[in-house]
């Protein structure tokens, strides 16, 4: 009975979305006020479907309706329930009704809190969301519909890829980044509708931002979480390798980022109008590129599911997409009104251009060095792969630049600025890089380009700090406490300034701790016997000895260690073989050690018959937790700057009210 | 905005400003795509079957490559630590293997396994000196049966499909 009802209400939202983008369309062109009424309707109806065709998805797991055809192809009643829960994004059918659901949140979101604002471009955003909301029902309709009837339905079922069901990371890590990747539809349809009308006013400037910097977000913390879903379960130590999906969620966060960059530019100079619109616009592209990567089949890893009817579809849409999107370039980008224009080479907006001039670089990079194989394996039908020293010999000097800018941009002051001045902003910083270097040698570090990650990040960091705290020390200056000073300068008017901010310095972090985690890694084979204890880097490992666990849908060997220095434990790591009841093969489960200074890992690679032997590789890395801890401390960042800061109107404590002062450079620190 | 009452220069300069960014934007461009093309150029990794590698010769010699095949019955030589020989095959060719790795746990003869390498010349013959060894976790991929020939569609999807192969 499932399966039908399910197959009805995608059906429903399939019509529903295509009659509101119709509708919507229809609208923009006549401005009728009565059409972008029933645009919206339709928008909510096609949510209404498709959240409620979800909803039978999930009940039909959790009760384990075979007669389900998605249920029989990753049901099992031998799993746990958060992994039955899981396996509605767990392949490829489920994933895609998956993206259905998260474009249905979004465009709910959107369309109510636009709701009679920005009238001139809604209806066409409106048709934008619907369209591709149309496109997906399409492909849950037809192609990918995971709501066949199965006439004779097996009593059990398979249950989802065993890899997936291996780490706790893998039931957060996909819907982070669907949350990502869906998200950037919003901004596409705000960006294709302000070509439409051939205008990019400034009041539709904060939508375009606020849709954007969400999925960033989103996405930021998702790319965070597939690196460290590697590092605790692939087992070989690290968290990158430029596999073609990692790339595939990369490429798009590139681009938003340097439009979320370029957006500030437009508000404060009224300039590059038509090149943010294009970097949106490549946004979405890119993440379409990256769903055909990845829900085609034609790269086959863990991520990619291997049945692919669905990908000449999307390569379709892609294709259709890229088509609709040059051709309302090509017309409509002139039309776009230009109102100011660059002042000079030192100013902050020519910083902005470099840095998005660095981000269209990466994204070539790494869109090269991933599409090139494809494209050699279409025409010539050969076999290959890029290299991960492309990728690292190219993105390292960029991403140092970029740590670079990120230093130099914000200490130069907007528009014009004399030689004093520009010495005045970038001399003091110079002492933060030479902190930091003295740090790392300190630490160790040695090969150059750590060394200069450390300069560039260390004079990075002394800018952000000194950038992030102008309000506060402005109010200082003027008499406030420190408390009412940090209350209201940082907390209440400069959020989006100090949000900002704060991403920046995680990214500072971010940065330095990929450099050193990456150049002074250590690794060591080791061969124990029972009871035996090795040296590696500076820790004691003894290998306890073998314990097997039986859990209901595998079977776990387990070789326990010990980790002592300067002989007293510090922990005791139990890396696994967890054998799936569904597989052939074992599959490895590392286990992690992490201090603030350096990680332990220990990933086995046999235990001898007898339980009496194990060979293990160790892994000693520097400063990985940072990069995890840091990307959260990002999105949180981001997040403070996302709520919308307070009108002086609204004056709702009495300290704000008795506050005479109101610092006239306010306005402009807060879209610094 | 203030941009646009300050006087600014004449459209002749202007013209001549943008015509110099164009210029030398086309120049980066170009500049960044010889470097990307050399780069990508220098560090392909070929996804071959013994017959593919076989058939290469010389080319196989210091390229980088991924093989895939079936380790050999009989053919495995543990020659104490984590030194292992064996020979991978394909049913028409096969190819010597010598891997510095630990072989993973599930690693046996008639087992689909995936090497990274390169040829090196031991002595008059060539053996494939590999420095990653994988055994695929691809559900799918299924070892032929003895005496079935093995199916070359199938094994270039492993060699495709293998994880946790890291370059370094």
């Amino acid at each position: 009975m499932l399966a039908p009802l399910g197959r009805i209400l995608i059906l429903a939202s399939l019509f529903a979305a295509a009659a509101g983008a119709f509708i919507g369309f229809y609208a923009g062109r006549t401005r009728s006020a009565e059409g972008l009424k029933w645009a919206r309707r339709f928008a909510y109806g096609y949510a209404a479907a498709i959240v409620a065709a979800t909803l039978v998805m999930v009940y039909a797991l959790l009760v384990h309706d075979f007669s389900v055809s998605y249920v029989a192809h990753v049901g099992s009643t031998q799993v746990p329930t958060w992994v039955t829960v899981v396996s509605l994004w767990s392949s490829l059918e489920g994933s895609i009704l998956f993206w259905g659901l998260v474009l249905g949140a979004y465009i709910t979101i959107a369309t109510f809190f636009t709701r009679g604002k920005y009238e001139e471009y809604q209806p066409d955003a409106i048709g934008v969301w619907l369209a591709c909301a149309a496109f997906f029902s399409f492909l849950i309709a037809g192609p990918a519909n995971p709501f066949h009837t199965v006439l004779s339905p097996p009593l059990d079922g398979p249950g989802p890829n065993p890899l997936l069901q291996n780490h706790v990371l893998m039931a957060i890590h996909p819907p982070f980044l669907y949350l990502g990747y869906v998200g950037m539809t919003i901004p596409f349809g705000f960006a294709c509708a302000a070509l439409i009308k051939g205008r990019l006013g400034h009041n539709v400037l904060k939508p375009i931002r606020e849709s954007l910097m969400l999925p960033w977000i989103f996405q930021s913390v998702a790319i965070m979480l597939g690196g460290w879903w590697a590092y605790e379960v692939l087992g070989w130590g690290g968290y990158w390798a430029w596999d073609p999906v990692e790339n595939a969620s990369l490429l798009p966060w590139l681009t938003a980022t340097a439009a979320l960059h370029s957006i500030m530019v437009v508000e404060r100079r009224g300039i590059l109008k038509g090149w943010t619109i294009t970097l949106i616009q490549a946004t979405f592209l890119l993440v379409i590129l990256g769903t055909f990567m990845t829900r085609s089949g034609v790269f086959n890893s863990v991520h990619s599911f291997t049945q692919s009817a669905i990908g000449p579809t999307i390569l379709g849409f892609l294709a259709a997409a890229l088509l609709f999107t040059i051709g309302l370039l090509a017309f409509r980008i002139d039309k776009l009104e230009v109102e100011g224009r660059m002042e000079g080479a030192a100013s902050r907006e020519a910083m902005f251009l470099v840095n998005n001039l660095i981000f269209v670089l990466l994204t070539f990079t790494v869109l090269i060095g991933t599409v090139f194989p494809l494209i050699v394996e279409a025409v010539k039908g050969k076999q290959m792969s890029v290299g991960r020293p492309y990728f690292d010999s190219m993105t390292v000097p960029l991403g140092a630049l970029l740590l670079f800018i990120l230093g130099v941009g914000p200490a130069l002051p907007w528009g014009r600025a004399n030689a004093a001045q520009i010495k005045k902003a970038l001399l003091p910083p110079l002492i933060g890089a030479i902190v930091f270097v003295a740090a790392g040698y300190a630490f160790g570090a040695r090969t150059p380009w750590t060394l200069l990650t450390l300069a560039f990040g260390g004079y990075a960091a002394q800018v952000t700090l000194g950038q992030m705290f102008i309000p506060m020390l402005q109010r200082m200056k003027n008499g406030d406490s420190f408390g009412t000073a940090f209350v209201d300068g940082q907390l209440r008017r400069g959020r989006r300034r100090f949000g900002s901010y704060i991403v920046h310095a995680s990214v500072v972090i971010v940065v330095i701790a990929i450099a050193i985690s990456s150049s002074m890694r250590q690794q060591m084979e080791l061969h124990f016997a029972k009871g035996q204890t090795l040296q590696a880097g500076g820790y004691d490992l003894t290998f306890v000895g073998v314990e097997e666990r039986t859990e209901p849908h595998r079977l776990s060997t387990i070789g326990i260690f010990t980790i002592a220095k300067n002989g007293k434990q510090v922990a005791r790591l139990e890396p696994r073989m967890n054998q799936y009841q569904m597989m052939r093969e074992p599959i490895g489960s590392p286990d992690v050690h992490s201090t603030a200074l350096r990680d332990v890992y220990i990933s086995l690679s046999n235990i001898d018959a007898a339980n009496e032997t194990a060979s293990i590789t160790v892994f000693i890395s520097p400063f990985i937790v940072w990069i995890w801890l840091a990307v959260i401390a990002l999105a949180l960042g981001a997040l403070f700057a996302l709520i919308p800061p307070r009108r002086p109107a609204v004056i709702l404590s009495p300290s704000a009210a008795t506050s005479k002062d109101p610092v006239p450079n306010d306005a402009a620190a807060e879209t610094a | 905005m203030t941009a646009m009452t300050e006087p600014t220069a004449s459209d002749a300069m202007r013209k001549k400003t943008r015509l110099f960014m164009i210029g030398a934007f086309a120049v980066a461009a170009i500049a960044f795509g010889v470097i990307a093309a050399s780069g990508i150029n220098e560090n392909l990794v070929y996804y071959w079957t013994p017959s593919d590698l076989a058939a290469n010769g010389e080319k196989a010699y210091g390229a980088t490559i991924r093989l895939g095949g079936m380790v050999a019955p009989g053919s495995i030589r543990k020659n104490g630590g984590s030194n292992v020989e064996f020979i991978v095959h394909d049913g028409n060719a096969r190819i010597p293997v010598k891997t510095s790795t630990v072989p993973p746990q599930m690693f046996r003869e008639n087992i689909g396994v995936v090497v990274e390498g390169t040829m090196v010349r031991n002595g008059g013959s060539g053996v494939f000196q590999s420095n990653r060894l994988m055994v695929s976790h691809n559900n799918e991929y299924k070892a032929p049966d003895k005496g079935h020939p093995v199916d070359q569609k199938q094994l270039r999807k492993m060699i495709e499909s293998t994880e946790g192969i890291e370059g370094n």
